[in-house]
């Protein structure tokens, strides 16, 4: 027998008959608007009940999600291993704050140079100044392109870290536009639930619609080898630059949020230590994986908080352990370790979530070999 | 600037560029080999420091004693890490390796923060290198003579070592071909063991020269020493040992420049390094010493 008649119909290895392709996308699309609504009734409840403690946490989540996302769309999706999230997010926090921060608030906290002319003087809605960062952190990101792209593999991480630190010195010195190292302060706080989850859905749609659309396939083609990829006809440079300008575009809003969310931003919140973490999340959720860089980047917010017990002090079996703060971080880098080096695929590997494989892993799907 | 100050400043860029080509040579001799960047270098670097600080400080071994000790010791943990952390990815993709190698860094600095305290520790100089030369309008401590020189002892009995030992040769047979190697009966495990001892030993002499010139130390003191020397083994061309010393050299001078003469960007000098990165990886992808990569 031919190894081929296996997947046939009726074969062994079978996936069975397949709903029209049409009545699969309208059942996903209805499955995904319901799990929209009923998540959006469970953060309304959250938002009721919960104290702000907990919505506090839940709206870092959703933004630490959005981040993670972005992120991985380019180091996991495309295979290329940058190192500037940082760099993005900062940017996106400084302009997002810089637009939204009143012209009083402004020469309150620029004590010792005032703020450039345009900027001093107007202060527009969140709304508007988010579109404006994140086109800003787009345009910056497709500036970076043309010399980042240029290298390929180590170099790419180390020049891409190199951009992360350029953009932090820059934040430290350039006085008269971001403060220097006192920051800004009293940035208003507007970021709540709605905006952060709203951005994660959003954020979402895009993403998960380009993976899965021709041009996902080609970002994927080049993770699994580029020379073979550009032999097919993609232009690798052009797709690595799309994905890298979409995730910068989304990271940079999440910024803008992050800053209203925390209200006080400063060039220290933006070292390489932000990058180390996100890429924790996406490393642990699985490279490549979008349903698993969400589900680490929220393991990762409130985990993070529960390994607080570890810095309090305990009494373990009659023994008296005394706390020693900082050790939370010590834990991190070894769980990154230890998943490189026992878990090498992460949580999901490279798997992503679908209706499809709920529905058939429930044994409810007409298409799945229930 | 006068020529006096020309003068001065020379030295102190050929100061600080010897340290940087010390620290890069680390980088330089574990990227050939395993094709790996060492993100935790400058944390050896840090633990390096530390281990000076107590034979020096809390035991009052004489400065020498201290240093020798430290680099037998720094010697001992990259050969630890390297056991612990990289060999059971000698299979996997790189980019396991790298990451792995940013968490080795992370837990170093944390691990630090936690059990030497996040407070700067004061770091004394000896006698010796706190004396000051006068010659004319030039004044210049002696550390800043001193630190050129012991460098220049170090790197050419290490390349002496490279060029001339049994264990030199093998390291350089290994960064041209891991798999033939084993058929000559070369153990590579034991050769990369080497390697890093070696990088980490030469770290923490780099280390503590960069302690007796900015007197203190502290966890985190490791990560721009390590990124610097990390930048220059790349404007060199990693893997190569003469390409790091040119390049700690030239990225060691450069900022010094910067520094003295346009004043005013002072504040940017963290981020000159990265920017003649960018500059040069466009012009040679490979660094000056690098070789062509086959298209």
């Amino acid at each position: 027998m031919k190894l081929t008649a296996l997947f046939k119909p009726g074969g062994l290895l079978s996936p069975g008959a397949l709903p029209p392709a049409s009545q699969s996308r309208r059942r996903d699309t209805l499955l995904t608007i319901g799990a929209a609504l009923l998540t959006a009734l469970g953060l309304w409840l959250l938002e009721q009940n919960a104290s702000g403690y907990v919505v506090h946490m839940t709206c870092v989540g959703a933004l630490f999600a959005t981040l993670a996302v972005s992120y991985n769309l380019i180091n996991g999706v495309t295979g290329q291993f940058s190192l500037e999230p940082n760099a993005f997010v900062a940017c996106g926090a400084y302009v997002t704050a810089l637009l939204t921060l009143s012209p009083a608030e402004k020469e309150a906290s620029f004590i010792l140079e005032p703020l450039i002319w345009p900027l001093s003087a107007f202060s527009i809605p969140l709304l508007p100044a988010l579109v404006i960062a994140g086109l800003l952190t787009a345009l910056m990101a497709f500036l970076m392109g043309f010399p980042v792209f240029r290298v390929r593999g180590d170099y790419l991480a180390i020049v891409t870290l190199g951009f992360g630190e350029v953009i932090r010195v820059v934040a430290n010195n350039a006085q008269s536009v971001t403060n220097g190292p006192l920051g800004l302060k009293g940035i208003p706080h507007i970021t709540n639930l709605w905006w952060s989850w709203g951005l994660l859905a959003v954020c979402l749609f895009f993403i998960v619609r380009l993976v899965h659309s021709s041009y996902g396939r080609a970002l994927m083609a080049i993770r699994e080898d580029e020379t073979a990829a550009e032999a097919m006809g993609i232009n690798a440079f052009w797709h690595k630059m799309l994905a890298f300008t979409l995730s910068a575009f989304f990271e940079g809003v999440a910024g803008g949020l992050l800053a209203h969310l925390i209200t006080t931003i400063s060039p220290s919140l933006f070292t390489f230590f932000l990058t180390f973490n996100l890429l924790i999340i996406i490393v642990v959720g699985g490279l490549g994986s979008t349903t698993g860089a969400v589900l680490a980047a929220f393991l990762f917010t409130y985990g993070g908080e529960w390994l607080r017990v570890v810095e309090e002090p305990m009494n373990l079996l009659g023994l008296e352990i005394p706390g020693i703060p900082g050790m939370r971080m010590v834990f991190f880098s070894l769980i990154l370790v230890a998943v490189m080096i026992f878990l090498r695929r992460g949580i999901l590997g490279r798997h992503d979530f679908s209706w499809r494989w709920l529905l058939a892993s429930l044994g409810l799907g007409r298409g799945g070999r229930a | 600037m006068d020529a006096a100050q020309l003068t001065q400043q020379m030295i102190n860029g050929l100061t600080l560029g010897s340290l940087y080509a010390l620290i890069a040579i680390g980088y330089t001799m574990v990227y050939g080999i395993l094709r790996l960047i060492n993100f935790a270098h400058g944390d050896v670097l840090m633990v390096g420091c530390y281990f000076a600080w107590f034979g020096a400080v809390q035991f009052g071994l004489p400065w020498w004693v201290a240093l020798m000790g430290a680099m037998a010791l720094t010697a001992a943990l990259g050969v630890l890490i390297d056991q612990g952390a990289y060999r059971p990815l000698r299979r996997a993709p790189r980019i396991s390796a790298l990451i792995t190698a940013i968490g080795v860094s992370f837990f170093l600095e944390n691990l630090g923060l936690v059990v030497f305290g996040g407070r700067p520790k004061a770091f004394a100089r000896p006698e010796m290198f706190n004396h000051i030369y006068q010659w004319g309008e030039v004044r210049v401590l002696s550390l800043s003579i001193w630190v050129p020189i012991l460098t220049a002892i170090i790197l050419a009995g290490l390349l002496l070592f490279i060029r001339r030992t049994r264990v030199g040769m093998a390291m350089r047979a290994l960064s041209r071909d891991l798999v033939t190697v084993q058929l000559m009966g070369i153990d590579p495990n034991r050769i990369i063991a080497a390697t890093f001892a070696l990088g980490s030993a030469l770290a923490a002499a780099g280390g503590v020269f960069w302690a007796m010139k900015y007197p203190q130390i502290n966890p985190l003191m490791g990560v721009l020493p390590g990124l610097k020397a990390f930048v220059a083994a790349v404007l060199g061309g990693i893997g190569n040992v003469t390409g790091a010393m040119i390049g700690g050299l030239l990225l060691g001078m450069a900022e010094i420049m910067l520094v003295a003469l346009l004043p005013e960007l002072a504040g940017y000098r963290d981020a000159l390094a990265f920017v003649l990165l960018i500059g040069i990886l466009i012009f040679r992808p490979t660094g000056i010493m690098g070789e062509e990569l086959p298209e």
